[in-house]
């Protein structure tokens, strides 16, 4: 009988997983012992962080993306169709379409999406980098500042725990290209008592923002935007004013896995180490859909998923377990004037950060191009 | 009835123990409680100051084997 495993997400997670699935599995998908399905929201398949490289410029749009189908081994059948339901009991998921999908594996990949709604004022005021159109309105607005206060403002829970920092050094380098830092300031505000949740990474920065003039705000969790005031007003009763504000939008996973009753704010009840749902035995969880106490980052997807392949198909093929998660993540760090670091680290051994240099930089440039050859498992 | 919700953060070097339970106090209705599991010896110090500064209250820290419990109420909405 044809096992079937379904994937549901076609982000880097699920693409990831489901291409290593078709390399190892070729012989048991060719002789229909084995089927794999994608189930995804979209047709396009974004690379994420190049968002936060366009509104300065630094990346263009036909980069950012291709078709999902492209990115996928032809033996994979992807249908873009959204799922409405998960339910475990039944092992069979529903779509928006109406069609009932039964498995044998599952794994969820629905990622985590922005809700500037909830903080009130942020939707209409505020700018970020997280999605496509917030990216594009970022853009025309730094095209149309003339200088002022840029306020650069974190909230939690946010992926990519580096991107805040990053998209500081970025704004840094960008008016001091366009001759505005003179009569610039910036600030950057965070929600605990210091520059950064990485306690390594925290204390690089302090140096680096003290030397490049940038202002620090510590203790500092949204609350409400004013508009009509152009001040953020915070849970710890101060207030801040801006001219140009850079929001880090709190996140929640996928409204699919609230409504299916699969974890509360939509991440998953995950296990560090099998990357199994807890309590379940067949569906697998990764990428920013775990509540899984660690970065939501891709490269974190991208290392789980190599776990999950290789569990996958090692328990559809002789019914045993392959390995563990470490909690392995690696992340690149942009820093101003073209230098960038990185830090890697995994549950038992945390981050330490070295010296930017341009090498680093020019690797995650490279990166950049070769995510796409990375996600078909080329890499 | 108060509801508690557990967060273990042991081993998470990032984003971090108290950007966790921010995070999970969004999640929770007021008066409910978050108990947020550590192996960071700076949950000990960091959490407090920030309960204190956000207008939450500190239920309970205790030390256990390699690891701190801290229960922190959502005072506030």
């Amino acid at each position: 009988m044809c096992k079937k495993i379904i994937i549901i997400g076609g982000g880097i997670g699920g693409t990831i997983v489901a291409n290593g699935l078709c390399n190892i599995l070729g012989s048991e998908i060719a002789e229909r012992k084995i089927s794999i399905s994608m189930l995804s929201a979209t047709d396009k398949h974004f690379y994420q962080p190049g968002f936060f490289y366009l509104p300065f410029g630094k990346f263009r749009e036909s980069n950012l993306y291709r078709n999902q189908k492209e990115v996928l081994d032809d033996r994979i059948d992807f249908k873009v169709d959204p799922v409405k339901k998960i339910d475990l009991q039944d092992q069979a998921i529903t779509t928006e379409s109406g069609r009932v999908h039964e498995y044998d594996y599952l794994v969820i990949a629905t990622g985590s999406r922005i809700r500037p709604d909830l903080i009130p004022g942020m939707r209409e005021s505020a700018h970020w980098f997280y999605d496509l159109d917030g990216a594009r309105r970022l853009r025309e607005a730094l095209e149309d500042f003339k200088g002022g206060h840029v306020v650069i403002n974190v909230n939690a829970p946010h992926k990519c725990p580096v991107a805040p920092v990053e998209v500081t050094f970025m704004i840094y380098s960008y008016l001091k290209e366009r001759g505005l830092l003179e009569n610039s300031e910036i600030t950057y505000t965070y929600p605990i008592g210091r520059l950064h949740g990485i306690e390594p990474v925290s204390n690089w920065l302090e140096p680096e923002f003290e030397s490049l003039g940038i202002r620090s705000e510590t203790f500092f969790n949204a609350k409400e935007i004013v508009p009509s005031k152009r001040i953020i007003e915070t849970e710890e009763g101060t207030s801040l004013p801006y001219d140009l504000l850079i929001t880090i939008p709190p996140h929640s996973g996928a409204q699919l896995i609230e409504d299916s009753n699969l974890g509360v704010g939509g991440w998953v009840p995950t296990d560090p180490q099998t990357l199994l749902l807890e309590g379940s035995n067949n569906v697998f969880v990764l990428g920013d859909t775990t509540n899984i106490p660690i970065s939501k980052a891709g490269s974190t997807a991208h290392f789980e998923a190599d776990v999950i392949i290789e569990n996958l198909s090692a328990l559809v093929t002789e019914g045993r377990w392959a390995k563990n998660y470490d909690g392995k993540v690696f992340c690149f760090i942009e820093a101003a004037d073209e230098k960038a670091t990185y830090i890697s680290f995994n549950y038992e051994n945390p981050p330490k950060v070295g010296a930017p240099n341009q090498m680093i930089h020019w690797a995650k440039i490279g990166y950049n191009q070769l995510y796409w050859l990375s996600i078909k498992g080329l890499l | 009835m108060t509801k508690r919700t557990k967060i273990d953060a042991r081993g998470a070097h990032c984003p971090g123990p108290l950007m966790e339970l921010i995070a999970g106090l969004r999640l929770v209705e007021k008066g409910d409680e978050i108990e947020i599991l550590s192996n960071d010896k700076g949950s000990l110090k960091d959490i407090p100051v920030w309960v204190q500064k956000a207008g939450h209250a500190l239920a309970n820290i205790e030390e256990l084997r390699e690891y701190y419990s801290i229960v922190v109420e959502k005072v506030k909405t």
